[in-house]
């Protein structure tokens, strides 16, 4: 009982400053609730979206993951350096996700069977793996060209189904098995768990380092799939892209309510966490603000938000 | 019955759902031992954190030297002179002693820095009033357990303390230890200072509280001097009951060798010999360190094994994890139950199905969660586990119930082979009966049961055999007929017997 309402009331909590937030900007900009602006806020939500996704699993085991965005750029160079060189479109997806999960699954052998601390093992694959793209990019970027492969991957980024973006699509069914695997498979529970007590996990028979493995993979591979949507959107791959991407993917689970030390929250949190990152994005879009302050006002959202958190949850 | 220096009168403490306390009284007679006493869950634990100010009353009376007050943390609760040593000891195991005694509150020079030279003069003066023969600048982490808590009662001098509630104090003590804080305790009361007691050890409540205090189920039950109360009397108060025999012995007919172990061999245990059969009971007596909990915990597969041989049904079997014990039949209830016993942070459905997931899950790894559901109502009832529901967390049940949670967890795995370490530790009478009853149950089912326990009486009541430990060696194994406890202590402190 006590859980479901406590639960309730994290997810509203962040549901409510979204929806607060969203009538204070319809107010002052009437552009902002038009069908065009919502699609196009998912649509720009989306990358962080499905990089949080998996943040949200490591974050749950109370690890972090700061090589996202770096694995997001190797991903990108390495499907547009595929196809350029005549690939087909399928094959380099598959090959950009398979680089993601490789990496990912890196992070979590070093953090489990080397026993280094989370931060650490991801910060050294951050920038070992953003030292690689710039070599293997040689620090320009890598298009895709025209070919008809090239102009079928990028309908992945640009395309649209029944008037909406393709990523949107993606989005909505990352989230959707994401929630699903947490809420009713026994690795969710298992995350779970081992979020809120690793050694009575190990006790319980549970191999704890398979999962942490599993969620660092989890969180490679949709770091590369959120790479495949931005590249496939420009149909060329940047040496830099996704730098700092780590930081609002964290920012979107803790504006969710998942706690860091792990155990407490859930991917809906991060749902309504992305989105407040949007529609933030957007709406200081929309007024013409400079990208300075866009940033000053992002970091006190971003602390205002955590900070009623804890209150409310004491 | 003396001047009161604390008089708490109608405490009422109402948490969103449930009302933990309904109009309690406590007195605390000035340089009187008062035992506060209970079943887990009765609401010892909240009355004291009130008047520690850890929480506040929803409702009723403190009133301190016959004014009422008003306590709203814990600091303002140590201005008063009330200090509370946990059962769980709250001190930092790589500052020293001086540091730990004064955390917070280290005297200062003009500068700001901390007079080092002031700090471990004023900590050694309080050491030496307590017998504390240690260095102040010794690390606490180096301690043992009885003389961090000498560090504890230390620090609540050093607030010059005029009450002082001690939660289970003599819970991993030796005996040695026990006796010397009692000592203590004595003189502390010589000195005028009050004592709250809580303990289960009823037979302590005799040697040293004056008075006794009852409570039941967020209830005041009574008070009393000692003298006019006896064991029996008390124990009926508690429960509202009267108990049966306390040591529900059930004979079974012994089968085959579920488990045998040969010249086991870690870096925590030596020459490991012995053998269990189904639907039998052995007890692992030992001191602390003696290495009972090590023995389990590498037959379970969290400590290797460097050589020897572990069986199983007769099969040898190399157990490396938890989980391959499981596969194997073993299970083991731990002694820290919060540490790795339960998830306390996950609900009870959750915990009791943690271990057997694989079974109640189909294709891709999905839960079924009906069946899960299913599961925990089954253990729910059978082992009477008090909860709202089976989506209570854990965290919010008292000690023996989450232990019978722990319990619960353990034979979902069906195990041959059941290792309890100490299953009764922290819990209270009532439980205490209940979780025998559930132990016997497993026995009369055939399975093979390890029990570890400190308290001898416990041992000599439930097992069929009893082996002794010492130094990480078995040094003795006695038939239950032919033991008692002094055979039990003269082994446990390595004096080998040749009569078996």
């Amino acid at each position: 009982m006590k859980t479901a309402i406590k639960e309730y009331m994290i997810k509203n909590k962040s549901l409510v400053v979204l929806v607060v937030f969203c009538i204070i900007v319809s107010i002052l900009n009437p552009r902002f609730l038009t069908i065009s602006n919502i699609l196009n806020i998912l649509r720009q939500t989306s990358i962080n979206s499905v990089i949080a996704a998996g943040m949200t699993f490591v974050i749950l085991t109370g690890g972090i993951d700061l090589s996202v965005g770096s694995i997001l750029a190797i991903s990108g160079a390495v499907a547009a350096a595929m196809i350029s060189q005549g690939n087909n479109e399928f094959i380099a997806v598959i090959a950009a996700l398979a680089i993601g999960a490789a990496l990912g699954a890196f992070n979590g052998l070093v953090i489990s069977k080397g026993k280094i601390q989370p931060f650490i093992a991801t910060l050294g694959v951050m920038t070992l793996v953003r030292g690689y793209t710039l070599v293997f990019t040689d620090g320009k970027p890598i298009s895709a060209g025209s070919s008809e492969a090239a102009l079928k991957f990028s309908n992945i980024g640009a395309g649209y189904f029944l008037g909406i973006p393709l990523p949107i699509y993606i989005m909505v069914l990352v989230f959707g098995l994401a929630y699903y695997v947490l809420r009713h498979t026994r690795t969710g529970r298992y995350v779970y768990s081992l979020g809120c007590n690793e050694e009575a996990t190990i006790y319980s028979g549970i191999n704890t380092d398979r999962i942490k493995v599993l969620v660092y993979t989890i969180s490679g591979f949709l770091a590369a799939l959120a790479g495949i949507i931005i590249t496939a959107r420009l149909s060329s791959a940047q040496p830099q892209a996704g730098t700092g991407y780590e930081l609002d993917a964290i920012a979107a689970v803790v504006l969710g309510g998942t706690s860091l030390a792990g155990g407490i929250g859930g991917i809906f949190g991060t749902v309504i966490g992305a989105l407040i990152i949007g529609v933030l994005n957007n709406s200081l879009n929309l007024m013409d603000v400079s990208s300075y302050y866009q940033l000053l006002l992002k970091g006190l959202v971003i602390l205002a938000a955590v900070l009623l958190d804890r209150k409310q949850k004491k | 019955m003396g001047d009161s220096i604390i008089k708490m009168k109608g405490v009422t403490k109402e948490f969103p759902g449930v009302r933990a306390l309904k109009s309690v009284d406590l007195n605390i007679y000035k340089g009187k031992i008062m035992a506060l006493l209970g079943e887990n869950g009765a609401g010892k634990s909240t009355l004291m954190k009130i008047l520690t100010g850890v929480y506040e009353k929803t409702t009723g009376e403190i009133i301190l030297n016959g004014k009422p007050v008003q306590i709203k943390n814990t600091r303002e609760a140590q201005n008063m002179g009330i200090a509370i040593i946990h059962q769980e000891l709250n001190l930092i195991s790589n500052l020293s002693i001086g540091e730990n005694i004064f955390l917070g509150r280290e005297p200062i020079n003009s500068f700001g820095k901390i007079d080092w030279s002031k700090l471990y003069k004023a900590a050694k003066l309080i050491m030496d009033r307590l017998g504390i023969t240690e260095r102040p600048e010794t690390l606490v982490g180096e301690l043992s357990i009885g003389k961090q808590q000498m560090v504890e009662i230390a620090k609540a001098l050093s607030l010059n303390a005029r009450v002082i509630v001690m939660d289970e104090p003599t819970g991993a003590l030796t005996d040695k230890e026990t006796d010397s804080l009692f000592r203590v305790i004595k003189e502390l009361k010589a000195e005028g200072r009050s004592i709250v007691y809580i303990s289960h050890r009823l037979k302590e409540i005799f040697q040293i509280c004056d008075d006794v205090t009852i409570l039941r189920d967020g209830q005041f039950i009574a008070e009393y001097p000692i003298n006019e109360v006896n064991e029996g009397k008390i124990i009926e108060l508690m429960v509202g009951r009267k108990l049966s025999e306390q040591y529900p012995r059930v004979t079974c007919e012994l089968g085959e060798t579920l488990l045998e172990v040969k010249n086991l061999k870690n870096a925590y245990v030596k020459d490991i010999n012995f053998s269990i059969k189904s639907g039998e009971i052995v007890g692992l007596a030992g001191l602390m360190g003696s290495g009972r909990t090590e023995l389990a915990r590498t037959l379970y597969g969290v400590y290797n094994k460097d050589s020897g041989e572990v069986i199983v049904q007769g099969k040898p079997v190399h157990i490396k994890s938890p989980g391959q014990a499981i596969q194997q039949g073993i299970s083991y209830v731990s002694e820290d139950r919060k540490g790795n016993g339960v998830v306390l942070g996950l609900n009870v459905k959750e915990n009791i199905s943690l271990s057997v997931l694989q079974k109640l899950s189909g294709l891709f790894g999905i839960i079924d969660k009906k069946k899960e559901e299913n599961a925990a109502l089954d253990s729910i009832r059978g082992m009477s586990i008090k909860t709202s529901g089976v989506k209570q967390l854990v965290k919010n049940l008292s000690g023996g119930n989450q232990q019978k949670v722990s319990l619960s967890k353990s034979l979902m795995t069906s195990p041959k082979v059941l290792i309890l370490d100490e299953p009764t530790r922290g819990v209270d009478v009532g439980a205490k009966k209940e979780i025998y009853d559930i132990i016997n149950q497993f026995k009369k089912a055939g399975m093979s049961i390890i029990m570890i326990s400190s308290e001898i009486p416990e041992i000599l009541g439930m097992s069929d055999r009893i082996m002794v430990m010492h130094e990480g060696r078995i040094t003795g194994c006695l038939e239950r007929q032919k033991a008692d406890q002094e055979k039990i202590m003269r082994l446990a402190v390595g004096q080998r017997e040749v009569t078996m």
